[in-house]
C-alpha cells in the first residue's frame, strides 16, 4: 500500500478543510494580531515610510501610549464603552419578547402561517432600512411618535437628540429585527418540545407559568443559548443603526466602542487609536462569551 | 468616443473590472485615462459626463474611464486608491484637504499646467486655495457660495428687511420668533451645519486671518478672542431662533420647515437651490449675505472650491494633463459647473443664469477672502471634535468653558502646545 492508501481517511478531512481554513486565516486570523500590531503604533494609514505634514513619520512605534490614552485622556471612550454596557444588559429583552411572540403564534388558529412571516419580516429587511424607519418613527416634528405623544397631550419626545436617552432610542429599534431573531429560535425549539411531557406536566396539576417554568423551558436551553449568545454578540457590533440613525450622536453621546473605532481609524486618520479600541472590544468580547460558553457548557454537563 | 461608467458595489469587484477594462481598452487605443470621481447623484453625474464628453471630443486619442464613487464614500477610499493603485486624474478638494495629500507626495505638481493652459490668468481668484509652498497641485473646478437662504414671502408678511447688520439681524429673528416662525432652521445631525455657523461668526467677528490660524491650529480654543463668537452664538441660542431639536436633523430634514413656511431662513450653501426649487417655493425664496457683525472687519466668505488633481502614481500622466488643461475651454468650464449648480472658477466661463448663483457670483468677487469651509480648512481630526463641540454649545450653551476646553486639548493633541 502506497503512503496515500494508508492515510487517506486520515488525510482527507484536512485536504477539505484546508482552503477553509486557509481563508480564515487570511482574513479573519491574521488580522486580529495585525490589528494589534497596529495598536502599538501612531499611524494615519499612509504610506508607512512617508513623512507627514509636520515632520513626524507616518509610521512610528510608540507602545503602549494608544491604551494610555483611551483609559485616561479620553473621556468619549467611557462613554462609549458605558454605552456598550447599556447595549448588553438592554438588548437581552429581545430574548423574553421572542420567547413571548413564539410562544403566541405557537398555536394552531387559520392564517398563522402568515401571521408568523410577518412577525419574521424584520429580520430580513436590511438594518439601514430599520434605521431609517426608526429615524422617521423618532422624528420630533413629524414624525409618527410625536403624533402619538400629541394625541395624548404630551410633548414630543426629542429621541434621538437627547444625550440620555439616544441609545436607548437606537436599541429600541434594534429589537425590531432581535425580537424577530429570538423568535424563529424559540418556534423551532418549540417544535422539538416532547408532548408526552406536557401530558405529564398536565397529569401533576401544572399549567400556565408553572408549565411554561418548569416543563417547557428546560427543553429550550439550546435556544435559550443561541438566542442569548448571539443578542449578546449582535450588542457588542452594534453599529449600524448607530451609523444610520444618530451617527454617534448627539455631540457622541451614542457612540459605542465599535463606532468610536470606526471614527477615528477612517475619519480622523488614526489608526494605531482605532486599532487600540478594536483591540480592547475584542478581548470583552473574548472574554466575555468564553466565560459565558464555559458555564454553559459546564451547566449542561453537570445535568446530563 | 468610448465612453464607459462602471458603478462599484465592493472593492475587490472594483479592482477586477478596472483590469478587465484597463486590459481591453489599451488594445483599442494607446491612450486610455483612468478618472476617480465622486460625482455622484443629479446633477452632479450628468455634469461631470458632458466634461468628459466634451473632453473625448476634443482629444479623441484619449479614452476616459470613469470609476464613479458614491460621494462620502469617496472620501475614505481616496486614501486607498491613491497610494494602492493611483488612478490618472482624481476629483477632490481644495485646502486643507488637498494638502494633506500633498504633504504625503500623492498629488503631482501641475504648475506647468496652469501656466500653459493660461489658467493663472483665468482662474486667478482660486489660485491661492490650490497652492503650495508656491506650486499649484490641482485644477479647480466649480464652487459655490455660502449664505443666508431665507423666506421671502414671510419677511413681506410681516414687513421685514434684509438685516445688513447684527442688530438688525437679531430684530428679524425676535419678530419672526414673536409670529410663532422659526427664525432659523439648522439640521446639526451630521455636524457640519454648525461648522457653518461658527464659520460665519468667527469670520465677520475675528476676521479671515483669524480664522485660518484657527484652523490651522495655532491659536487656542480658549483664545478670549472666541469669548465674543461664542457670546453672539448665545444670542441665537438663548432666545430660541434655532430650529428646535435640531440635533435630530439632517441637512435635508431641516429643509422641511422652511419648505412648509414654518421656519424663515437657512445659512447653508448654493447647493440648496434645486431642492427648494423642486419644491415649487423657488419664487419665494431670496437669498441674502450674512450680516456684518464688527465694522472694519473685512468680509470674507465660505466657497468651497472642487478640484481635480494627478496623483503621483498616475501612468497616464500626459492625458492626465490635457484633462486638466481642458478647464481652460470656456464652453466645458461653463457647462460642467453651470449643470452641477455651481460657479465656475474660470473668469471667461459664461456667467451664471440661475439668480441664486448670480447673486453668489457677485458677493464672492466682491469678497475680501475666500475660505473653504470649516471641516475643509480644519485638519479632519480636529473639524470633527470641534463640529461635535459645536453642535453641544448649540444645544447646551451652558457648558461653554467645558467644551472650549475639550477642543482645547484636542488641538494640542493635533498640533501640539503653543
Amino acid at each position: 500500500m502506497t503512503f496515500w492508501e494508508r492515510n487517506q481517511l486520515k488525510l482527507a478531512p484536512f485536504i477539505f478543510l484546508a482552503p477553509a481554513i486557509l481563508v480564515f486565516l487570511i482574513y479573519v486570523i491574521y488580522p486580529i494580531f495585525d490589528s494589534i500590531w497596529v495598536s502599538f503604533h501612531e499611524w494615519n494609514g499612509m504610506d508607512k515610510s512617508g513623512i507627514r505634514g509636520n515632520g513626524k513619520p507616518n509610521w512610528e512605534f510608540v507602545g503602549f501610549k494608544n491604551y494610555i490614552t483611551l483609559f485616561t485622556d479620553d473621556d468619549e471612550f467611557y462613554v462609549s464603552l458605558f454605552n456598550n454596557i447599556r447595549w448588553l444588559i438592554f438588548s437581552l429583552l429581545a430574548v423574553p419578547i421572542g420567547l413571548a411572540l413564539a410562544l403566541f403564534v405557537n398555536q394552531k388558529i387559520l392564517g398563522i402561517r402568515y401571521i408568523k412571516s410577518l412577525f419574521y419580516f424584520p429580520f430580513v429587511i436590511n438594518a439601514v432600512v430599520i434605521g431609517v424607519i426608526f429615524t422617521w418613527f423618532y422624528n420630533p416634528k413629524y414624525g409618527a411618535l410625536s403624533l402619538v405623544l400629541g394625541f395624548f397631550g404630551l410633548d414630543p419626545i426629542p429621541m434621538l437628540a437627547d444625550e440620555n436617552l439616544a441609545t436607548y432610542g437606537i436599541i429600541i429599534a434594534s429589537f425590531f429585527p432581535g425580537i424577530a431573531y429570538t423568535m424563529i429560535l424559540y418556534i423551532t425549539g418549540l417544535t422539538g418540545v416532547s408532548r408526552e411531557m406536557i401530558e405529564a406536566g398536565r397529569i401533576d396539576g401544572a399549567s400556565g407559568f408553572t408549565m411554561l417554568w418548569h416543563v417547557v423551558l428546560p427543553q429550550l436551553r439550546p435556544a435559550t443559548l443561541i438566542a442569548v449568545v448571539v443578542t449578546l454578540v449582535g450588542a457588542l457590533r452594534a453599529f449600524d443603526l448607530i451609523a444610520v440613525m444618530t451617527a454617534g450622536g448627539p455631540w457622541g453621546s451614542s457612540e459605542v466602542l465599535a463606532y468610536k473605532m470606526y471614527q477615528e481609524a477612517l475619519f480622523n486618520f488614526r489608526m494605531g487609536y482605532g486599532a487600540a479600541i478594536a483591540t480592547i472590544l475584542f478581548l470583552i468580547m473574548d472574554i466575555y462569551i468564553a466565560w459565558f460558553l464555559y458555564r454553559l457548557f459546564k451547566n449542561e454537563r453537570s445535568e446530563k | 468616443m468610448l465612453l464607459k461608467h462602471i458603478n462599484f458595489l465592493g472593492g475587490k469587484m472594483k479592482k477586477l473590472l478596472t483590469l478587465v477594462i484597463l486590459f481591453t481598452s489599451t488594445i483599442v487605443s494607446a491612450g486610455t485615462l483612468v478618472v476617480n470621481s465622486n460625482q455622484s447623484g443629479e446633477p452632479s453625474k450628468s455634469a461631470f459626463d458632458a466634461y468628459v464628453a466634451a473632453f473625448s471630443e476634443a482629444h479623441p486619442e484619449v479614452t476616459v474611464v470613469v470609476n464613479e464613487f458614491e460621494h462620502e464614500a469617496y472620501k475614505t477610499a481616496i486614501r486607498n486608491f491613491l497610494t494602492a493603485e493611483a488612478p490618472d486624474v482624481a476629483i477632490w478638494f481644495a485646502g486643507n484637504r488637498m494638502k494633506f495629500f500633498v504633504d504625503q507626495n500623492l498629488f503631482q505638481d501641475v504648475s506647468d499646467v496652469w501656466a500653459d493652459a493660461d489658467l493663472n490668468d483665468s482662474m486667478a481668484s482660486s489660485k491661492g486655495s490650490l497652492t503650495v509652498d508656491g506650486k499649484q497641485y490641482g485644477v479647480p473646478w466649480g464652487y459655490y457660495q455660502w449664505g443666508v437662504y431665507y423666506r421671502k414671502d414671510l419677511f413681506d408678511q410681516l414687513g421685514l428687511n434684509v438685516p445688513r447688520d447684527w442688530d438688525e439681524f437679531k430684530w428679524v429673528c425676535a419678530m419672526l420668533k414673536k409670529n410663532g416662525i422659526t427664525p432659523i432652521t439648522i439640521g446639526t445631525k451630521f455636524l457640519w451645519t454648525a461648522g457653518g455657523w461658527f464659520d460665519y461668526l468667527n469670520l465677520r467677528i475675528n476676521g479671515y486671518q483669524f480664522h485660518m490660524d484657527l484652523t490651522a491650529g495655532k491659536v487656542s480654543y480658549e483664545d478670549p478672542r472666541l469669548d465674543a463668537v461664542f457670546d453672539h452664538w448665545r444670542e441665537l441660542i438663548d432666545p430660541g431662533y434655532f430650529l428646535e431639536d435640531h440635533a435630530s436633523f439632517s441637512w435635508q430634514d431641516a429643509q422641511a420647515p422652511q419648505i412648509n413656511g414654518e421656519a424663515a431662513m437657512y445659512l447653508i450653501g448654493n447647493f440648496y437651490v434645486p431642492t427648494f426649487e423642486a419644491a415649487g417655493i423657488g419664487d419665494q425664496m431670496d437669498f441674502f449675505q450674512f450680516p456684518t457683525i464688527y465694522e472694519g472687519v473685512g468680509v470674507a466668505e465660505d466657497a468651497p472650491t472642487d478640484t481635480m488633481h494627478i496623483p503621483s502614481g498616475a501612468k497616464n500622466v500626459e492625458d492626465a494633463k490635457k484633462f486638466l488643461a481642458f478647464m481652460s475651454n470656456k464652453e466645458a468650464a461653463t457647462n460642467w459647473a453651470k449643470m452641477g449648480g455651481m460657479l465656475s472658477p474660470n473668469k471667461y466661463a459664461d456667467k451664471p443664469t440661475n439668480r441664486f448663483s448670480i447673486m453668489g457670483a457677485k458677493m464672492l468677487a466682491a469678497a475680501d477672502d475666500i475660505a473653504q469651509f470649516w471641516d475643509r480648512d480644519a485638519n479632519p481630526d480636529m473639524a470633527g471634535a470641534a463640529m461635535e463641540g459645536f453642535q453641544e454649545f448649540m444645544v447646551k450653551p451652558d457648558r461653554e468653558d467645558k467644551i472650549r476646553a475639550r477642543l482645547e486639548k484636542e488641538r494640542a493633541r493635533i498640533h501640539g502646545a503653543l
